[in-house]
């Protein structure tokens, strides 16, 4: 059965020339779109409408379109990644959309998220946390044995449902204070419930919090929106490990 | 220390900490001021009062009361200017409810209303019976004539406390879970047992401090 057309669509978009100049919301018009497509695709089409009307096109992040590299971002009617749950952009699909519809399309608000152009915000301040902390010191050398360290299975399972993370930055825009702590937590909570995180445990928690802090991202007051916008459900059980970890990382010097 | 408290989860812990103290408090507080519709005379509720007033642990504890109230309220403004930083651009169309409660997005406005309750409260009640007693010395029965007579008096006092209520019990129903998250003491486990200990500690609280206001409105009293 071949798919829904959605005959017009307002999108209400967040036009912004480069870091320093102003910005503001232009409404464009497009027709004829599938419901099966993408938000992505749909934002291609719009982009090859303004590129033939020579208006330059809007900049967005994407990579893999997959929903596994975190990429694409966008703050969709009033939510991270749209209308839907644990998806991101690209896995949105415009059947969640109706016919007539104003889309509005902002970038991730946060100090911390600065906008380069248009929707495209930059996330390194995501990268400068995990050099702060958010990594173990191995020796080179052969592969260890898997099963020479063991592992207990709900710890295995606790730590690879943290590292589901895909640094998106959407509870960072999902939160009302910009707080990076669900990000903090699943990336200080997939080392610490591992034998191999042990190492730097005492200095991890302290390190990625104090740059977290130093970066400009609010504080966390468990509204819980993050974990509900989060495409990878990260559960906000991780701050509270992040908490204990931080408190004995302070207790301990 | 001062590392601690720059920490933006050092100074969470301060916020959770003030409120759990604050918690214990108000359960006291709550539980005393029953007594208000158990016994008519007003006998018990005098009783009760007096050993407050009189109890020494309960006298260090007053001062320290103060303090923690000033901490956690001024506290409060100081971490939710930091967080209002933290996003310098808006959104233009934002969409919470789906994602968080009402009571946990706006736990400073609560607050803020609870605080201009407790204004309204202290000036009724505990500056009259700490800096004025010769005012109480007018009344034949002490403290439960100074409560129970602005409750039959003033409709608008009932309704005004009644809100109150309502309000401290919106605030905790989302404060009391989340101090035990702060705080770290918390996972996948325990998360619905706070949650549900923190809805029935929030709705006792609401319930128990209104219906006092509500006992005399309705004129129960005998």
């Amino acid at each position: 059965m071949a798919d829904k057309i959605l005959k017009e669509l307002k999108i209400k978009v967040w036009r912004q020339k480069n870091a320093k100049s102003k910005g503001k919301f232009e409404t464009y018009i497009i027709n004829d779109i599938s419901t099966g497509s993408s938000f992505l695709e749909m934002m291609d089409i719009l982009n090859n409408d303004l590129i033939e009307k020579g208006i330059d096109p809007i900049a967005f992040d994407h990579d893999c379109r997959e929903g596994i590299c975190g990429t694409c971002s966008l703050y969709i009617n009033g939510r991270p990644h749209g209308p839907d749950t644990e998806v991101t952009t690209c896995q949105l699909h415009m059947r969640k959309f109706k016919d007539g519809e104003t889309i509005i399309i902002e970038p991730w608000r946060a100090r911390a998220f600065p906008v380069i152009k248009d929707l495209v915000v930059d996330r390194t301040a995501f990268d400068k946390i995990l050099q702060a902390g958010g990594f173990v010191s191995v020796n080179t050398g052969g592969v260890p044995d898997a099963n020479a360290i063991p592992v207990s299975r709900d710890d295995a399972e606790e730590a690879m449902d943290a590292a589901a993370c895909i640094g998106c930055g959407a509870c960072v825009a999902a939160c009302k204070n910009s707080s990076a702590m669900l990000f903090v937590s699943a990336k200080v909570s997939h080392l610490a419930n591992l034998p191999q995180g042990k190492v730097e445990a005492k200095s991890r928690a302290l390190n990625m919090v104090s740059k977290m802090d130093e970066l400009g991202f609010g504080g966390c007051t468990n509204t819980r929106a993050c974990e509900v916008e989060c495409p990878k459900s990260i559960s906000i059980m991780n701050i509270a490990r992040l908490n204990r970890e931080y408190l004995k990382s302070r207790l301990s010097r | 220390m001062s590392k601690f408290l720059t920490a933006s989860i050092g100074r969470k812990f301060v916020m959770s900490l003030s409120g759990l103290f604050l918690m214990v408090f108000i359960a006291v507080h709550l539980g005393l001021n029953l007594l208000l519709i158990f016994d008519d005379s007003g006998s018990l509720f005098n009783e009760g009062a007096h050993f407050m007033a009189t109890n020494p642990l309960i006298k260090i504890m007053e001062p320290i009361l103060g303090l923690g109230f000033m901490i956690h309220i001024i506290w409060s403004f100081f971490l939710e200017y930091q967080n209002w930083k933290a996003r310098p651009v808006k959104y233009a169309k934002k969409n919470m409810s789906g994602a968080s409660s009402w009571a946990s997005r706006n736990m400073l406005i609560l607050g803020a209303l609870v605080l201009v309750f407790l204004v309204i409260h202290i000036i009724d009640f505990f500056w009259v019976i700490k800096f004025s007693p010769e005012e109480i010395e007018h009344l034949a029965k002490g403290d439960y004539d100074l409560v129970a007579g602005l409750f039959k008096e003033s409709i608008f006092a009932c309704i005004l406390y009644i809100i109150g209520g309502v309000l401290l019990g919106l605030h905790l129903s989302h404060g009391f879970w989340s101090s035990f998250q702060t705080l770290g003491v918390n996972n996948k486990f325990w998360l619905k047992r706070w949650q549900v200990i923190g809805q029935i500690y929030a709705v006792v609280v609401a319930v128990g401090f209104s219906i006092i206001p509500l006992y005399f409105m309705l004129g129960l009293y005998k």
